[in-house]
């Protein structure tokens, strides 16, 4: 039962003979996109977060199949040039990262929401709405939280900033 | 690797009809929420899979020219929040949807799959069933259409033929121009959890009296429920108290809710009686009418 596939994999062109039976989980592990993680594999934890044509999807409860022609992006993708990117590197900065198993996902639904809110008001509200489908064990949800309010706050994203004076109702 | 005996990808309803007809075994997909957990859990009876994922057709949501709301089977919960039809006509489904699973599940799932599944628990049965939403399918016998209530036949069966497709749910404008409605879902978590008991409540004001009430709950009995005896008492009822007090006292009768798990009966039974009312008020909120 095997289908061709064209996609991008974090802008690269990929294509491939994949088993129809395979999700996009495992697909992407076994060409080295060892970041995504699975966790629960029915869709609860987020853990396999990426992104398809920018929009959060549980890669475990997709099958590959359907990403020919779309755009994927993983975690692997979001560091450039050796910096990271800003999500990443206001994660390190809040200390939303302990064990690390969730924060490959968690990265990329607040990427997703960073983007889609850049120069936006956002509430606390939103941010914790849009992050329920990613389990964190460890942080509380606090520093990630915050991550991103870090990352759509006016300052300079690479200062230290108060996430309070960004406009979020807390 | 998920258990798939045979697969084949449609690329249109009718293509799925015909793949459908080829192997009486075979079953759609198109969100893959509901499916792919089955098959992960060794259910054998998703392994022969049509794939409806990327069925354009499938994904409208339009208004037709006399009012009526059509929503295509396949678009995804995220697509019904995101609808300027839906938020401006029927936002009470945009709030069922807002409850499904969470963001990343409601980017896939799709609304026919949630109703197709059959679930009791369904978070868009109850806003639907308020809608008095009307299922289209097609077959190989052609179209045909029916009220989303006899479409329900027990818990995880619905009348849908093996080789049918559901297209789409419509709404006519009597079902929603000048009515007001609302929605809660009581969970025990506000994400990614089903519903203990779910509520969606409409109201048809006339004169300051009920023109016309629905009552649909979730989790209350083997399928999503209309409360007909409770809307039919409330006919001509003055918009006050009174008719509050009626819809407590009558609710019960028209459900069936049970022990399970997640919940014990009694429980249910006290969630349904409080929702009924709660969400009732939320709903004539709306028309300005407050009895709270």
């Amino acid at each position: 039962m095997n289908r061709k596939i064209s996609c991008t994999i974090n802008s690269k062109s990929f294509s491939a003979t994949i088993d129809v039976r395979k999700s996009l989980l495992e697909i992407l592990r076994e060409n080295g996109y060892i970041g995504v993680k699975e966790g629960c594999g029915v869709g609860e934890c987020g853990a396999c977060t990426v992104l398809v044509d920018n929009v959060p999807v549980d890669s475990c409860l997709y099958l590959a199949i359907w990403v020919d022609g779309r755009s994927i992006r993983t975690i692997e993708g979001e560091s450039r040039d050796g910096s990271l990117s800003a999500v990443q590197q206001a994660y390190l900065d809040t200390g939303a990262v302990q064990c690390g198993f969730c924060t490959p996902g968690l990265v990329m639904t607040s990427t997703a929401f960073v983007e889609k809110h850049q120069g936006k008001t956002i509430t606390r509200e939103q941010i914790r709405k849009y992050h329920a489908g990613n389990l964190c064990r460890c942080t509380g949800y606090e520093g990630i939280i915050k991550a991103v309010e870090k990352c759509l706050s006016d300052e300079d994203p690479d200062g230290v900033v108060p996430t309070k004076s960004c406009g979020i109702e807390t | 690797m998920f258990d798939i005996q045979s697969y084949h990808k449609a690329n249109s309803v009718d293509e799925a009809i015909s793949l459908l007809l080829q192997n009486p075994n075979s079953k759609p997909i198109a969100g893959g929420t509901d499916v792919l957990v089955r098959l992960r859990q060794g259910s054998p009876a998703y392994g022969h899979m049509v794939d409806i994922h990327d069925v354009a057709d499938l994904k409208n949501i339009v208004q037709e020219p006399d009012g009526t709301i059509v929503v295509g089977s396949g678009a995804t919960f995220t697509d019904l929040i995101a609808s300027n039809i839906i938020t401006a006509t029927i936002p009470v489904l945009a709030q069922g949807a807002g409850w499904v699973g969470g963001p990343q599940v409601r980017n896939q799932a799709t609304v026919g799959g949630n109703i197709c599944n059959g679930a009791p628990s369904a978070d868009s049965a109850a806003p639907l069933l308020v809608l008095n939403a009307v299922v289209e399918l097609k077959g190989p016998q052609g179209i045909r259409r029916l009220p989303l209530h006899e479409f329900y036949q027990g818990p995880g069966r619905v009348d849908r033929e093996q080789a049918e497709i559901m297209t789409a749910l419509r709404i006519v404008p009597d079902d929603y121009q000048c009515w007001v409605a609302s929605y809660h879902k009581y969970a025990m978590r506000d994400a990614m959890d089903i519903a203990t008991i779910g509520c969606a409540a409409a109201c048809l004001p006339q004169a300051k009296q009920v023109g016309k009430l629905r009552l649909a709950f979730t989790v209350a009995g083997p399928t999503p429920m209309r409360c007909w005896k409770t809307e039919e008492k409330a006919r001509g009822a003055a918009l006050d108290g009174s008719l509050i007090q009626l819809v407590g006292d009558s609710v019960l009768d028209d459900l069936r809710p049970r022990d399970s798990w997640r919940a014990p009966k009694d429980l249910r039974q006290q969630i349904i009686k409080t929702l009924a009312q709660r969400v009732l008020i939320q709903a004539l909120q709306q028309t300005g009418v407050s009895l709270a």
